[in-house]
């Protein structure tokens, strides 16, 4: 589904992802963890095409396309989505109507007819319950007077609507106290599925007691040092990353 | 690796689009009188002649006239005006060849001029009329039609062109008549007082909530003519009404004049609330051509407990000089100014309000956005005067500014002035920028950056389209998003 092949890319005029490699099958969870600076965001955002990070070398496979050539909107249609860390507000942009512009802008990409106000309406409600999310999230304009706890959910709720095929979750856990982590967690689990594969950038293995990933990865110096199971996030957890240096 | 924002800049498609955004540019081809160009008091017996006025009001234009011509063009505004030669400009044109000939009603307008209007989604026609809506339309310098007058008048409402009011109610027109904007209040004024051939003119009477919305659109089709009309407004004691004006011009490269007069009245308890959607010919985006928008607008709260709300939207103009203003005379009056202003490639706004709070306990509102994009320069104006007897007087004004672009300006010009100790008075202000981090936020949800900005820019504007009436909101978003077209760079 992605294949990174030896990419090395700027943030800023910084070096930072220099000859990192990742492959990701379908349905697959990845976990990316490493120290602070190490590249996991600019991972996150050279996949979603954030013009603030600039490939220079290497290349990105996607279902079959060359990622890197896409513009960011088309990427998003293709499938790929970030939950950032750091949700903007858009002051004024009723939540709901938002999801509904980019989901129909994602469906116009795909050659799909748009949805109409009521079956997204309808739509809308099923999943906000499902998640276990109140529905005053729609109501709001987006992320505007949200608490940290509230952007990170109305991030995997947006995810849950426009249903990626690639789901970056980036340090989606940071700021959350348990209950919000376990509903987000939660979230996340539910749309686990054969086809849709997960990245999901943490600094801490908390998250990863709830979502369990296939691989983790631990990403040092703008590349891959070390892939393992599970278990690899536990012995990080005990021994910190102080080892890499040595 | 595409470096989307560069890209667009040199995107010919945003180009071609932009170029043919105006979709109101077209000319009627319309057989019409136009009187040549030209300006002196021959031309002011001329037009009064024309439309068979009485003598007081011809009296009241040449008074006007001589005070005009004492006058000097005002240059306190943040504009580059280049000079406007009034000898060159026609001061009458009707699409009537003869007065014989003028319609009676409806059925008897040519149909070059219903087509005309229904080309701009305002049908005059009897089977196609807007639901709801009352439509006084003016085609250069006269009113070709007045729609469901006999409705309103079975509630006692006026709703006429000023033409028809002055023959028919003249004893209303005499008294109002430059009672709110008198004749020597400004440049513009007086040069409209002189010269204005139409315009609309409405009277509620006492109690009456006017049962639908009034509007008037103004279409400027001629060439080489100014627009001079003139609106009166009067809600007597306990009466409403909502009014919307809307206006076009065919793309030409010469520049236009447009000098309007807007003079509303509320007695006791009276709401008046008024709102424009600006869409005069901007000009193209090297700054050739558009429409000179020298607009005197203010209402006049003389009763108790009375209220006047201005909501505009400004998209169109090459240079706006607008302040809708409000005179809170009457104790416990409010004022209210809503205003969406937004400027593209080379076009030039200084628009904002003045809140004259002469009454007990009087309350204004001001909320404004402004909304600059290429190089285009936005300024709000506003003043906030109270004076010595006005106890208790309450102004907020909210004014914030968006950037879209590098080479644009956003200017905030806030004057206030208390005579009063017990005034309240607050002002916030804020210029931001559309951020990158909004804007790829909507990017990687899948929204296209021209959605993006559209989105962005609604949000922005949220708190005045929520003022105007339903339909004319839907009009003026899909109007800012043409004029935002080509605005990614």
């Amino acid at each position: 589904m992605l294949t990174i092949k030896d990419i090395y890319a700027k943030a800023g005029d910084k070096d930072i992802l220099k000859g990192l490699n990742l492959e990701v099958k379908p349905g697959e969870v990845h976990a990316i963890m490493g120290p602070n600076g190490a590249g996991k965001s600019t991972l996150g955002n050279l996949l979603a095409g954030m013009p603030y990070v600039e490939p220079q070398s290497g290349s990105v496979e996607f279902l079959g396309k060359d990622l890197l050539a896409l513009d960011p909107e088309e990427r998003a249609a293709e499938g790929v989505f970030l939950a950032f860390q750091y949700p903007v507000e858009i002051p004024g942009v009723n939540n709901m109507y938002f999801l509904r512009t980019a989901l129909n802008a994602q469906r116009k990409y795909r050659g799909e007819e748009p949805v109409d106000s009521a079956q997204f309406l309808r739509m809308v409600k099923q999943k906000i319950k499902a998640m276990n999310m109140r529905d005053d999230l729609l109501k709001r304009p987006v992320n505007v007077g949200f608490s940290g706890g509230e952007k990170k959910r109305n991030e995997v709720f947006q995810m849950g609507v426009l249903e990626p095929r690639l789901a970056i979750l980036d340090e989606t856990d940071s700021g959350l106290d348990i209950d919000a982590l376990k509903i987000v967690a939660d979230g996340v689990n539910q749309l686990r599925s054969a086809d849709r594969s997960f990245i999901i950038i943490t600094h801490y293995q908390r998250l990863l007691d709830y979502i369990e990933p296939d691989f983790v990865h631990v990403l040092a110096d703008g590349k891959i040092v070390k892939s393992g199971s599970k278990k690899l996030a536990l012995e990080l957890e005990e021994q910190g990353y102080g080892w890499l240096n040595q | 690796m595409k470096q989307k924002l560069e890209i667009k800049e040199d995107n010919a498609v945003v180009k071609a689009r932009a170029k043919q955004k105006y979709k109101e540019g077209f000319v009627t081809d319309i057989e019409s009188f136009t009187i040549p160009p030209g300006l002196d008091e021959n031309t002011i017996r001329l037009i009064s002649e024309k439309k068979d006025e009485p003598q007081w009001l011809l009296d009241y234009r040449l008074d006007a006239f001589a005070k005009w011509q004492k006058m000097t063009q005002p240059d306190w505004a943040k504009l580059n005006i280049p000079e406007i030669d009034f000898q060159a400009i026609s001061y009458y044109s009707s699409p009537n060849a003869n007065k014989e000939n003028a319609p009676k009603s409806l059925d008897e307008v040519d149909p070059k001029l219903l087509e005309t209007y229904d080309k701009l989604g305002v049908p005059l026609h009897e089977r196609e009329r807007l639901a709801g809506v009352a439509v006084d339309a003016v085609f250069d310098s006269v009113s070709v039609g007045t729609t469901f007058k006999a409705e309103l008048e079975k509630a006692g409402v006026i709703f006429s062109s000023f033409s028809e009011a002055v023959h028919d109610h003249p004893e209303l027109v005499k008294k109002y008549l430059g009672s709110v904007v008198p004749s020597s209040d400004n440049y513009f004024a007086a040069l409209n007082a002189a010269v204005f051939s139409d315009g609309s003119f409405v009277y509620i009477p006492e109690g009456v909530r006017c049962p639908m919305e009034l509007s008037t659109y103004f279409r400027i089709n001629a060439i080489n003519t100014g627009q001079f009309e003139r609106t009166l407004i009067v809600a007597e004691a306990g009466s409403y009404v909502s009014y919307l004006e809307g206006c076009t011009a065919p793309m030409r490269d010469e520049n236009q004049l447009h000098a309007a007069v807007v003079e509303l009245v509320a007695m006791d308890d009276a709401k008046i609330k008024y709102s424009t959607v600006q869409n005069w010919y901007p000009g193209d985006e090297d700054g050739k051509g558009g429409i000179y928008n020298f607009v005197t607008k203010r209402g006049n709260c003389l009763g108790k407990n009375s209220k006047i709300s201005w909501t505009q939207v400004e998209t169109g103009s090459a240079i706006t000089w607008k302040y809708p203003s409000c005179v809170l005379r009457g104790d416990h009056s409010s004022g209210e100014f809503y205003s969406v202003a937004l400027t593209n490639n080379h076009q030039q706004a200084d628009t904002g309000t003045k809140m004259i709070h002469l009454g007990k306990n009087t309350k204004s509102t001001v909320i404004s956005k402004g909304i600059s994009v290429g190089k285009s320069q936005n300024a709000y104006r506003g003043m906030v005067r109270v004076a010595k007897k006005a106890d208790h007087a309450r102004n907020f004004t909210q004014c914030d500014s968006l950037l879209i672009g590098k080479s644009c300006g956003a200017h905030t010009f806030p004057y206030t002035e208390s005579a009063n100790m017990t005034a309240k008075l607050e002002h916030e202000a804020t210029t931001s920028k559309i951020s990158e981090d909004q804007l790829n936020y909507c990017l990687q949800r899948g929204i296209t950056e021209e959605d993006a900005i559209s989105l962005i820019v609604d949000g922005f504007c949220k708190e005045v389209f929520k003022e105007l009436p339903m339909e004319f909101a839907v009009e003026a978003k899909a109007l800012l998003d043409i004029s935002l077209e080509g605005a990614i760079g």
